[in-house]
């Protein structure tokens, strides 16, 4: 640690004011404070502070997507040998998986990093944390085979038009991975919709009745009839909700094990980084719209199957626990009251399902459902903190009137 | 029949140092001082000059927009020195003490006398700053007519000594203080005491409430919120349990007497325990063979929260009865020892992030390390947790970090002080020097009310 102390010490006064390198503090003084917590002490207020701070906060939220990512690796090989009928042991499910996941990971971060450290040295800002979690979500919602030059492009535009025109971290309005995802959506759709995308199958012989399709897509047709990748229809439905629980079907990379998202949100849960009201209400709000749907369904419109799948099926298909989890949570986009969360990830949960079973042309709900409600959280908390307002004012006015 | 408050969003952040119930003796302050910056939002104008001989209770200087309130010298002796700041702005008036200290003699004032001879009376003696207002946390202003006035006895700051063991001798003059009191408001005069503590059971003409909780359930502020809000346009008067010993005290014998106990506390204290002093005395003088000496100390008048950073060399805060002794934090901190990847089993955190939780009674030895940078505000919903007002902090700092005057009215500034922000500026995960941003806030709202 001191020999890479004396180097930062060596190296600092070429970025310091009047140094060489001056324009590039802003590098030099992520790597240093990345490497050391730096010596500042407490000017003006409370002497002592919560040890807690940006970066393990950031840390930890990372740590929580590990599970969805390992998962999403081995995932990607599993469902690649599937799909050609291939017998493969565990290793080459892991390597195949690693081949693909590993360039989306580099070049998300690659690109958004550099983007974030180019403003701030325009901008001689000190650089955030925040990218350090968008960079890590990019990849986890993207299909496995998205060409790497369409993930570097919609990382570029949301990191820059999402992010730092608007200030920078903690200054956004929409969620920067979930914009990197509908950017690709509206602009690349059939690279990142329909029934090729989700499984990796370079183009080889697939087995009899392969079809590609996401349970999401599935269900449009079929219902809750699901099928495995092999087209195998599965046993029974709760055989097919455990293995979308699990998570052994195609989807984004890290959205399919809703198991491996659950450990996750414990971890966040735990620790208290996300909101615990948006998490549940989120669901609840999801499991509500399932829930009249498989009400009302039958009755309005029979031939609609997708109104009759399972609303606990619906809660583990798709992009849905992702979204809730990782997304929706974010506390620069979501609802920053805590009555405000509760609406917020109500909300998020209805719409997402809403969409997905309403409109096909969008099976991924989710991500519409959040962007939508970072839209409109600030006029939610508007309403929270009027309410507030209003009860301070009664106060005053029944004091007058006394 | 009393009241009772239970307050659940706080938090009790656990020190080394607390204070043994002894008493320590210590050689007298040579050099005394009286710091405008004390009193919030003051301008002073002086009233003497060096050299001047002055006695305990002659005016050295006061305030610009009221005339009649004075700050007094706390001892006699000589105007050693004005040192002053940028824009020679008053930073300190010093008094290099006489051996024996003489006082003014105001007359003893009878317990009969009306509300404005114990305020004039008040005003006179130098004793008036130690009434304080809300809205805005400033030094009452002696033509208001108070709502009711507050006295919160429970001091629940870290290493806060407690109100019983600071007035153990002083019961009949915190007494005699209530009863002056009681003839400026027609309202009541509430006295807040720790749920338990049985101290204050004889003190008449209050109405006493019980308070329970992690802090800042002690605040004065919360005090107020729970029992009876501050609307706008109304004025209430808070006064400490010292500080009302100090007026009862003072107006009964006729002179200026602000001894009180210190609590001399803090990891880097040899023997955390009591001293007598005045206010203003130096601060080395009450610290002295009492300081840890292998890592450099922060020195801090008050508590660890909203106490003011000082050294040997300054002098007692005018409503301080605590010091605090603490290690400086001045060291790099690799991140995989001892920095934000490192398990940090010696890192005291509200959130669940550092190990604190797994170790409840323990007790730190926590620095002034900033432990982090400064950042925007990202985290929501920590602030909530160790704020226990019906206001919504995050909103009401977001108003006042953009001047928005109607909002910060909006949404309660009236109720608050930025000591009640202490906690929250604690939690931030953004680091953001919150009781500064209050601080402007409450300047600004003065500022524009001035007129009124």
């Amino acid at each position: 640690m001191k020999v890479v102390e004396n180097l930062l010490d060596k190296i600092r006064p070429n970025f310091e004011k009047g140094g060489k390198l001056e324009k590039y503090w802003p590098v030099f003084d992520s790597l240093e404070t990345f490497a050391f917590v730096p010596d500042h002490t407490t000017s003006k207020g409370a002497h002592v502070r919560d040890a807690i701070d940006m970066k393990r906060t950031m840390f930890l939220v990372i740590v929580a997507m590990v599970p969805a990512l390992l998962f999403g690796i081995y995932n990607t090989g599993y469902q690649h040998f599937a799909a050609l009928g291939m017998e493969a042991d565990f290793l080459d499910m892991i390597l195949f998986g690693l081949g693909k996941v590993l360039p989306l990971i580099v070049v998300s971060y690659g690109v958004g990093l550099g983007v974030e450290f180019i403003f701030c040295i325009i901008k001689s800002h000190a650089i955030n944390e925040g990218f350090l979690v968008s960079g890590m979500l990019i990849p986890l919602i993207m299909p496995v085979d998205m060409p790497l030059w369409m993930v570097a492009i919609a990382t570029a535009f949301s990191v820059v038009l999402v992010k730092e025109v608007f200030g920078g971290t903690g200054m956004n309005i929409l969620n920067v991975a979930l914009t990197a995802r509908a950017f690709l959506f509206f602009a690349y759709p059939t690279e990142m919709s329909g029934n090729k995308v989700w499984i990796s199958t370079e183009g080889a012989t697939t087995v009899d009745g392969y079809t590609g399709e996401t349970l999401l897509s599935q269900a449009i047709e079929k219902g809750a009839a699901f099928s495995d990748v092999a087209g195998q229809q599965y046993g029974s439905i709760a055989e097919s909700f455990m293995a979308s629980f699990i998570g052994f079907i195609p989807g984004s990379i890290g959205e399919t094990s809703t198991l491996a998202i659950l450990i996750g949100a414990a971890i966040l849960l735990w620790t208290g980084i996300a909101s615990w009201r948006i998490i549940l209400f989120g669901i609840l709000g999801g499991a509500a719209m399932g829930l009249i749907f498989n009400l009302v369904g039958p009755s309005i419109s029979p031939d609609n199957l997708y109104l009759q799948v399972p609303w606990w099926h619906q809660l583990v298909m798709g992009g849905f626990m992702f979204g809730v989890v990782f997304m929706a949570t974010d506390p620069v986009t979501a609802s920053q009251t805590q009555t405000g969360k509760i609406y917020y990830g109500f909300l998020i949960g209805m719409l997402a399902i809403l969409i997905r079973v309403v409109n096909p042309a969008y099976p991924e709900g989710i991500m519409m459902a959040i962007l939508f409600m970072n839209v409109m959280a600030p006029t939610i908390d508007h309403y929270v903190v009027q309410s507030n307002v209003n009860r301070r004012l009664k106060r005053l006015k029944t004091v007058k009137t006394a | 029949m009393s009241k009772a408050i239970k307050i659940r969003r706080g938090i009790d952040i656990k020190l080394v140092g607390e204070a043994e119930q002894k008493i320590r003796n210590t050689e007298p302050s040579n050099v005394y001082a009286v710091r405008p910056d004390d009193f919030f939002g003051l301008t002073p104008k002086l009233k003497v000059k060096e050299g001047e001989e002055v006695k305990a209770g002659t005016p050295l200087f006061y305030d610009k927009t009221n005339e009649k309130v004075v700050f007094v010298s706390p001892v006699s002796g000589e105007v050693a020195e004005v040192r002053r700041g940028d824009k020679r702005k008053i930073l300190e008036v010093r008094i290099l003490a006489d051996k024996e200290v003489k006082h003014v003699d105001f007359g003893a004032l009878a317990a009969s006398s009306s509300r404005q001879e114990i305020i004039d009376r008040m005003l006179e003696m130098g004793l008036w700053p130690y009434v304080k207002q809300r809205p805005y946390g400033i030094i009452a202003r002696p033509a208001d007519k108070p709502k009711s006035i507050f006295i919160s006895a429970y001091d629940s700051a870290p290493l806060a000594p407690s109100a019983a063991f600071l007035l153990k001798d002083e019961k009949k003059a915190f007494q005699a203080g209530i009863s002056f009191l009681r003839k400026l408001t027609d309202g009541k005069v509430y006295l807040g005491v720790k749920a338990g503590d049985t101290f204050f059971n004889d003190i008449e003409g209050v109405e006493k409430i019980d308070i329970s909780g992690p802090h800042p359930a002690g605040n004065v502020g919360v005090l107020i919120h729970h029992t009876d809000p501050i609307n706008k346009g109304e004025v209430v008067w808070t006064v400490g349990p010292v500080s009302t010993a100090i007026i009862g005290r003072s107006l009964t014998a006729g002179k200026y007497q602000s001894e009180r106990l210190v609590a001399i506390t803090g990891s880097e204290t040899r023997e955390p325990s009591f001293v007598k002093s005045v206010s203003g005395a130096q601060i080395g003088s009450l610290t002295f063979g009492n300081v840890k000496e292998n890592v450099n100390v922060r020195y801090i008048s008050g508590n660890v929260l909203t106490g003011s950073k000082t050294d040997p060399e300054g002098f007692l805060g005018f409503y301080h009865n605590q010091i605090t002794l603490i290690p400086e934090g001045d060291k790099k901190q690799f991140f995989l020892t001892e920095g934000w990847l490192a398990p940090g089993f010696s890192k005291f955190s509200l959130s669940k992030a550092y190990p604190t939780w797994l170790m409840p009674g323990k007790k730190y030895r926590l620095d002034t390390n900033l432990n982090g940078e400064h950042r925007a505000f990202v985290v929501t919903g920590e602030l909530e947790k160790v704020f226990p007002f019906d206001i919504y902090p995050m909103q009401l700092i977001k108003a006042i970090m953009v001047n928005d005057i109607d909002a910060m009215e909006k949404l309660g500034i009236y109720e608050v002080d930025s000591e009640d922000f202490a906690l929250c500026e604690f939690v931030c995960t953004s680091k953001i020097d919150i009781q500064d941003v209050v601080s402007k806030g409450l300047q600004d709202m003065v500022k524009e009310f001035a007129s009124h």
